[in-house]
């Protein structure tokens, strides 16, 4: 790429054909009046997607035959660049003759393939992508109206790069499953933030819900927590640090020692954890009926060893205060 | 079909003359002009001839040095890292000053020097696009800035910058100051000898000579640490083999563009204001900047409805050949910044079409051109999904 990459203005000469020629000539380009939709017995859908100020907004009218849900006319406006017109085109000519249902599963990417002049080389250059999603964002918005349901209901799941259509929950799998460290890397693996880039990070093209680098960013924090959990529950009690072992020692006493002692009304508590010489020295201190009681240098303090030693490690000493 | 270059502010046609003078020099006469032998000795004449060409068009003395590049953009990066490594990064100074609407050349050089540590303030454009006397004053420090950089006459919109007034304002405070007049040459007069400039660059290719040759103007006296260096070319100043049949070419081009001013300001000035009002004769478009203020071949419109790059496209696709602004347009989809700091709206930098004539242009071609708009126009309208005639 990088021979190719040096002469620059080459952004025309990677439109495919049918992209120029649907962009000199849209064929589906026009309006649909009340009269005509009713002419054909069907319900007019105008549907109106993005704004002058962003650079794009296209708007899709429909003729859809309420009994059948077929949509029987498909026209376009646009207010776009080349690449703009040409997918409102092919998006418009896509929709014709399917049902409302069938045509919202239309994607930009299918738009897009079908400008190409061939089937492995792009119709349009990778920034030019986001074109293509305005003709499935009308589509969907066109859809909402016709159903008479709130546009959201209708996302299948959290778009986070519109151009290759990549969702939330596919980016942080990636991540989880190949241990992903960069924003370059889920784009290898994914495609999400190869075209546009506006999902990058903010400060891009278009506004995003969504930016790589938080998701990156968030699920790695999530992904260590996770580690340090499960770090502090696994593994043999030598080699915790200090406080896995304290929080272990801690739910021994709990569930093993505590209650024993509460039979009697007494209960003890940890002053502090020392090692050396791969020993653990607990130091605790005798609560309730405990404190004073003959046994607790004897017997009780027997059976808290023991408990400790069967529950997490031999090498624990305990010595009451 | 007969097409129609209204991108004049881009590049322009080589003048058929600076061609012809340029065609000795690269068979015949090809010696290094640093060679002491007579193949490098008998191009000197004609270098010499060049240079007063030069030092003539921009008024220089001959105390001053006008150091051959390779074009604008080579000369402002050696104005801007030179004044970094000689005043900045082993002190006194600390700062640049520029504005928010130059070149990417001055803008991402100074982006640099910001990553380096340097402080670097872009001042704003009032209310007619070009920075003033006043707000110089409001943030020039003698203290603290080393340079302040601002461009003779902007690309997108041809206004003009009060050169004079801040150039003069600079050396009240003992600052130096650098001009990006790449815009300027053999449009608006400029002469150094009245503007107390101290580094003006230029580049060949925007007066009628070839693509990679500009020169440095760098008022005599001043120190200016060279970009390349190398060899004693341009009393090493900027190393590397001079550029020798380009060199004469550029000197023929500058006279040629000396001479031409009176034409630039009435003839092409009178084509730009056909093609202008023709513009504005179509409802709903606007041309940014007034006119006496702009440089005499420049018109940045606005076409409600329309997205710069279709329109462009369109032009294009109907033999003419204009520019957009329009962030679509560019590989990066980068909004354009000049548009920003003009605090045009949105809507309107998605919208613009700059058209530049030359001297090359004839009326025949302007009312052609003002067609081909019409009708473009017209087409994208009626499949705009935005615009609606507002009558």
């Amino acid at each position: 790429m990088a021979k190719n990459d040096l002469i620059g203005g080459s952004l025309w000469e990677q439109y495919s054909a049918i992209v120029s020629e649907r962009m000199n000539n849209p064929m589906h380009r026009g309006e649909i009046s009340e009269e005509e939709a009713e002419a054909l017995g069907a319900r007019l859908i105008v549907a109106d997607w993005g704004a002058e100020s962003c650079g794009d907004a296209v708007r899709l009218y429909w003729a859809v035959d309420p009994k059948t849900d077929r949509i029987l006319q498909a026209k376009f406006k646009s207010f776009g660049c080349g690449t703009a017109i040409a997918s409102s085109d092919m998006m418009a000519e896509l929709s014709l003759g399917k049902t409302v249902d069938e045509a919202l599963k239309i994607t930009n990417i299918e738009v897009e393939r079908s400008l190409r002049d061939d089937p492995d080389t792009p119709a349009i250059p990778p920034q030019k992508m986001h074109c293509s999603v305005m003709a499935y964002d009308v589509i969907k918005k066109a859809a909402s109206l016709y159903k008479g349901v709130d546009l959201a209901s209708l996302a299948e799941e959290d778009i986070v790069c519109e151009c290759a259509r990549v969702g939330l929950r596919t980016i942080k799998e990636v991540i989880r499953i190949n241990d992903l460290k960069t924003v370059e890397e889920i784009t290898q693996y994914t495609k999400a933030g190869a075209f546009c880039k506006s999902c990058i990070r903010p400060g891009g093209h278009e506004k995003r819900k969504y930016y790589l680098v938080d998701i990156l960013r968030d699920t790695r924090m999530a992904m260590e927590q996770e580690k340090l959990l499960v770090q502090a529950d696994a593994g043999d009690f030598k080699s915790k640090n200090l406080i896995q072992k304290h929080r272990a020692i801690e739910k021994a006493l709990d569930e093993k020692i505590r209650p024993q002692l509460a039979a009697d009304g007494g209960s003890v508590e940890i002053v502090d954890i020392r090692e050396a010489d791969g020993t653990a020295t607990v130091y605790i201190r005798y609560l309730g009926a405990c404190r004073g009681c003959i046994s607790s240098t004897r017997g009780t303090l027997q059976f808290i060893e023991n408990m400790l030693h069967q529950e997490l490690d031999n090498a624990i000493r305990v010595i009451p205060l | 079909m007969d097409r129609i270059y209204l991108d004049s502010n881009a590049t322009t046609i080589v003048d058929p003359r600076v061609k012809e003078a340029m065609e000795p020099f690269f068979c015949q006469q090809y010696g290094n002009p640093n060679s002491l032998h007579s193949f490098g000795t008998e191009v000197h004449p004609a270098m010499r001839l060049a240079m007063d060409r030069l030092y003539c068009g921009i008024g220089a003395t001959d105390e001053d040095d006008i150091v051959i590049n390779s074009c604008a953009s080579e000369g402002n990066n050696t104005v801007l890292k030179g004044v970094y490594y000689d005043l900045i990064r082993n002190g006194p100074k600390s700062e640049i000053l520029t504005t928010q609407v130059e070149h990417p050349c001055v803008r991402n050089s100074c982006a640099f020097l910001e990553s380096l540590g340097v402080k670097v303030t872009y001042m704003p454009v009032n209310a007619d696009g070009v920075v003033d006397g006043d707000t110089l004053r409001r943030h020039i420090d003698p203290d603290r800035t080393a340079l302040v950089s601002v461009m003779w006459a902007n690309n997108e919109t041809g206004l003009v910058f009060p050169m004079r007034e801040l150039a003069e304002i600079c050396r009240e405070h003992g600052v130096l100051f650098h001009t990006d007049a790449v815009q300027a040459i053999g449009k608006v007069p400029l002469d150094v000898a009245s503007v107390p400039v101290d580094f003006l660059t230029f580049s060949a290719h925007k007066f009628h000579g070839p693509k990679g040759i500009g020169g440095l103007f760098i008022r005599k006296g001043l120190k200016l640490t060279p970009l390349i260096h190398g060899g004693e070319q341009m009393g090493g100043k900027r190393a590397g083999t001079v550029n020798v049949p380009y060199l004469i070419g550029m000197g023929l081009a500058m006279g040629m563009a000396v001479e031409s001013l009176d034409f630039e300001q009435s003839a092409v000035r009178r084509m730009r204001d056909r093609l202008e009002d023709a513009i504005l004769a179509i409802p709903d478009t606007l041309v940014v900047g007034r006119r006496e203020l702009r440089t005499p071949n420049t018109i940045l419109a606005s076409f409600r409805g329309i997205e710069g790059e279709a329109m462009i496209w369109d032009l294009n696709a109907n033999g003419v050949a204009a520019s957009t602004g329009s962030a679509c347009a560019s590989e990066s989809l980068e909004p354009n910044p000049t548009f920003a700091a003009m605090c045009i709206s949105d809507e309107l930098s998605h919208t613009s079409i700059r058209f530049s004539l030359s001297r090359f242009s004839t009326e025949d071609e302007i009312d052609r051109a003002a067609a081909v708009v019409r009708q473009s126009a017209q087409r994208l309208r009626a499949i705009s999904s935005t615009y609606k005639n507002s009558k």
